[in-house]
């Protein structure tokens, strides 16, 4: 059967088997390779990547459900050269050791953040439950975790205070928060 | 020795250091955050096929045939293998690495479920597995041989018969220590205090399962293997061993790994498999496991059935240890242990006491379960060392009516003894315990916590505080006495500079996680100057990588970092010449400084190392005898293991209600000895502690009486999540190793060693007023509940 979907903002279209798993699509078909296997029952999270915005297990599901939709991967979640905050909070605050699960994780992170800017210990936790490392130990992440979230509101911070200082003609800046600089 | 508290906040700056140790982000993270890590499942190659293994469902049954007609008509399929059709090849059977053999496919029976059988090469993942259902294997059933107390039994079903004159399930016989002088100490103790463990199956179960890709190449004659190997090296020798293939001609690529924890250290019959589907297809083949697979029929660690015994003076002094040990080691021996050593460094059951005698039995058996023995952060086997040792101890106060931090503090091994031979020989190169207990107790706030438990005691609360305190045997090792199949398990190192000053350190070792691209640029930059941005790592490539024997028992930093450090101040050694040269002064009058040689007492006269190794390539005279280029390669030996220790509290509560243990807290001192990364080492104990949770909370491989394998998925084999693990507690002391050359020990396994008993010593202590003196892992809600009401049951 033939599939059309939007992936990471560019439209695909193949033949594929009824029976093809988003996971195996994104990977063995479009060679989109960041997005990882690691069991068959939903239960380790190396395979999150978005549909539609929204987090999903993508080795339970079909590539064929897919079609129409919108998938977002790792490799769609920096913008060009600039690393997205969730990215930047991994690498500062060791989020990531063998880097399997980092993808998902991430992924999952950042719909987090989207949906909540602002999210405690607790919530970072609940929200990765359904991930596993084998590595981190989980506190790392979750720092990882706060690291964006402190430097994406900081950096809103800015960017309010940087407009209201051009309406006043005195600075004129793109306000990227220091911590958030690579 | 400095004792220094190490909170780490949420916040920190990127210090990078231009220069050496320290906290520094690390070098490989870029690809792996923007999913451009390259594992092996990630290797796609023109033409490609896909293997998948057909296996037992069955724990023991003879085969007695197998139709793969169907399979072979089956759409897109290439290939169909069977173990008969191996045997024609002599391939049918390899050898492990603690020289047993193990079936690549079977021939005759099967051994344990999830055994290889067949295998099918097709042209897709999808129709590879569809063939798989295809073949038909008729089986007839024989009775396996689940508890190992039954192994021996003179009318338990011989699993091993195809080894010449078999007649029983034994497997070998260890000892170790004075039976005699431990029966001495036992005789004339005022206290003995003797406790059945389990340490059960449990299995490392790393992310990424294991797979290879392997591409014959029929014209030149070479094999390219990628594969999830912690070994690379030890890897392709083996496979010209087994295979028959020249060694030259095969190139063993260890590209990124998603953790190993000792999983990936045997070869796996999978490997082969890959390697003779390529050679007969003449296309590259790729191998990989689903996680089923993984779980049933890889490396599995522990399986010990132990007893402790340890005596003592009334007034807590330790006399001497003993203890009796029945292992499991499954259908086949697949330890990946020194050879001399078929119980790894389980010697080290003495602990961090300073005892008068010590002796330990130990039988091993086979039984119709998976392979391996040695897996899982384990440091060979000083896991269940660490565990016995240190609950016997625990045991022990609650006899004594002791406090068991005090009972520990009475009994360790003092600095100044050091370096101190233990009761079964293992020669301990540096310690200073006290310290590193005081600081976990201060850090714990150990006394408020004492009061914390009175208090809700007496309320009817239940909290828990356990202690652990280990000494860690790694480094493996001493040519002398450790090798794996006739391979010393020393280390090379290459390290070139280039003209313009930067430099690429080649390792023998590789890394599944542990960040070597970062740290052993720092270990190079610390000794020759170069920035570690600087310094280019290569690993996990027997084409381009000196000879070494891998990464597992957390020997990387104690044996290859060793040659990192030594290679570089070779590299040194030969730029003082050089710079002695272009200075005009005697190699004598030189002296070094962050990268750079300067006159002794004119430090305005110097040249960088980046001057040295233009004039090293240059056209310039270099002094007489000295060749250009700036580089030099090493083999290390280490002349002894390194022996980490550290100090763990652990503060549980437990919900009377469901008996549900909830780690609040976990403190965990670890002194390894001269720290190269901070941040590496943290995270590295992080995850280690979760392991810790992990086992003694949670996972074990548990087997029905018919041996089927009930921790075969993620669903069933528990494994913990961010909501059972604290925010763990992390501080250090240094205790540097005399014998290394920067004193670094390795931490790798430390906290995967010393959480388990920890933990369980906290759930044991939580439910004292129950009268509960022990109860084995894993510690889950049941379990403790039955503990609870006086009916704790061994897991197995």
């Amino acid at each position: 059967m033939q599939v059309t979907m939007t992936v990471n903002d560019v439209e695909v279209t193949r033949e594929i088997e009824a029976r093809l798993l988003l996971v195996h699509f994104l990977r063995d078909v479009l060679g989109l390779t960041g997005t990882h296997w690691g069991c068959d029952t939903s239960n380790c999270g190396t395979c999150v990547v978005w549909l539609d915005g929204e987090p999903v297990k993508s080795c339970t599901v079909l590539a064929a459900m897919a079609g129409g939709h919108q998938v977002r991967t790792v490799e769609g979640l920096a913008k060009g050269a600039e690393l997205d905050p969730i990215q930047q909070g991994f690498m500062q605050c060791h989020g990531l050791q063998c880097g399997f699960c980092t993808p998902g994780m991430m992924m999952t992170a950042r719909a987090l953040l989207d949906r909540n800017p602002d999210p405690s210990e607790t919530e970072i936790r609940e929200a990765i439950s359904g991930q596993i490392c084998r590595c981190t130990g989980y506190a790392t992440i979750v720092r990882s975790v706060r690291w964006a979230a402190v430097a994406e509101a900081q950096a809103a911070a800015q960017v309010t205070e940087t407009t209201e200082s051009s309406e006043a003609g005195e600075i004129d800046n793109a306000g990227q928060p220091a911590e958030a600089v690579a | 020795m400095t004792a220094v508290h190490e909170r780490v906040d949420t916040f920190h700056d990127n210090d990078q250091k231009p220069v050496g140790y320290g906290r520094m982000l690390r070098k490989e993270d870029p690809r792996f955050l923007r999913g451009r890590g390259r594992y092996v499942d990630d290797v796609q190659l023109p033409g490609m096929l896909h293997l998948a293994i057909l296996r037992s469902p069955v724990a023991h049954a003879r085969i007695v045939g197998i139709d793969t007609s169907a399979a072979e008509a089956s759409p897109g399929v290439k290939a169909v293998v069977t173990g008969a059709m191996l045997a024609q090849q002599n391939l049918a059977w390899m050898p492990t690495l603690s020289n047993d053999v193990q079936a690549v496919l079977a021939t005759d029976k099967v051994r344990f479920q999830g055994q290889e059988v067949a295998f099918v090469v097709a042209e897709d993942r999808y129709a590879a597995r569809d063939a798989l259902e295809l073949i038909d294997v008729e089986y007839d059933v024989l009775d396996p041989v689940i508890d190992a107390r039954r192994a021996l039994a003179p009318d338990a079903p011989l699993i091993r018969d195809d080894l010449d004159g078999k007649t029983n399930n034994h497997c070998f016989d260890w000892e170790t220590g004075d039976e005699a002088a431990t029966e001495a100490v036992f005789a004339r103790a005022d206290v003995v205090v003797s406790q059945d463990l389990v340490y059960p199956r449990v299995h490392p179960a790393p992310m990424e399962t294991c797979g290879a890709v392997a591409d014959y190449d029929s014209v030149d004659g070479k094999l390219r293997l990628w594969s999830t190997t912690q070994a690379p090296h030890a890897h392709r020798t083996l496979y010209a061993i087994v295979a028959g293939l020249p060694e030259h001609k095969i190139q063993v690529i260890s590209p990124d790994i998603g953790g190993g924890f000792g999983n990936k250290v045997p070869i796996y019959p999978g490997y082969v498999c890959a390697i003779v589907a390529s050679i007969v297809t003449g296309k590259p083949v790729k191998w990989m496991e689903d996680r089923s697979e993984n779980l049933i029929s890889t490396g599995f660690a522990r399986d010990y059935i132990m007893r402790g015994e340890i005596a003592a003076t009334r007034d807590g002094r330790i006399l001497g240890i003993r203890t009796n040990v029945l292992a499991d080691h499954g259908a086949f021996n697949g330890t990946a242990a020194p050879v001399k050593y078929p119980a790894g460094f389980f010697g080290v059951f003495t602990g961090s006491y300073d005892i008068e005698a010590a002796y330990c039995k130990m039988t091993a058996v086979y039984t119709n379960k998976a392979p391996g023995g040695v897996a899982y952060a384990c440091s060979f086997r000083i896991t269940e060392a660490v565990y016995l040792v240190e609950r016997i101890v625990d045991c022990l106060a609650d006899e004594l009516g002791m406090d068991p931090a005090e009972l520990r503090l009475k009994n360790f091994i003092q600095p100044e003894q050091f370096p101190y031979t233990t009761k079964t020989g293992w020669v301990y190169d540096s310690g200073n315990y006290e310290p590193t207990m005081r600081l976990a107790m201060e850090m714990a706030g150990y006394d408020e916590l004492r009061r914390e438990q009175a208090e809700k005691r007496a309320r009817g609360e239940l909290m828990g505080i356990g202690i652990a305190f280990f000494t860690e045997a790694v480094g493996a090792g001493p040519r002398k006495d450790m090798d794996i199949l006739g391979l010393g398990m020393a280390d090379g190192c290459e390290l070139r500079v280039h003209p313009t000053g930067k430099a690429v350190v080649r390792l023998s070792v590789q890394s599944q996680g542990q960040g070597h691209e970062t740290t052993f640029a720092q270990i190079v930059a610390e000794e020759i100057g170069i920035p570690p941005a600087d310094i280019e790592v290569l690993h996990g490539d027997t084409d381009n990588t000196p000879f070494g024997l891998g990464t597992y028992g957390s020997r990387s930093t104690p044996v290859s970092g060793a040659a990192a450090a030594l290679v570089a101040r070779k590299v040194r050694d030969k730029a003082r010449i050089i710079a002695s040269g272009m200075l005009e002064v005697s190699v004598a009058d030189l002296e070094w400084e962050k990268g750079a040689f300067h006159v002794a007492g004119d430090p305005g006269r110097s040249v960088t190392i980046q001057d040295i190794a233009l004039r090293a390539h240059g056209a310039g005279d270099l002094p007489e005898g000295i060749e250009g280029g700036l580089e030099a390669q090493i083999c290390y030996n280490p002349s002894n293991l390194t022996y980490p220790h550290g100090a763990y509290i652990c503060v549980v509560d437990i919900d009377p209600g469901t008996a549900q243990v909830t780690v609040r807290r976990f403190i965990a001192v670890d002194d390894c000895g001269t720290r190269i990364n901070p941040m590496i080492i943290e995270g590295q104990v992080h995850g280690g502690l979760t392991d810790g949770v992990g086992m003694a909370l949670m996972e074990m491989i548990a087997f029905d009486e018919d041996g089927n394998c009930l921790g075969a998925s993620l669903m069933d084999y528990l494994i913990p999540t961010s909501l059972e693990v604290p925010d763990w507690e992390t501080g250090f002391t240094v205790t540097p190793s005399p014998h290394h050359p920067i004193g670094a020990k390795g931490v790798g396994e430390s906290a995967t060693v010393g959480s388990p008993p920890a933990i369980v010593n906290a759930v044991i202590d939580a439910l004292k007023p129950f009268g509960v003196r022990h109860a084995d892992m894993p510690l889950t809600p049941s379990r403790v509940w039955d503990a609870m009401r006086g009916q704790a049951r061994p897991p197995i």
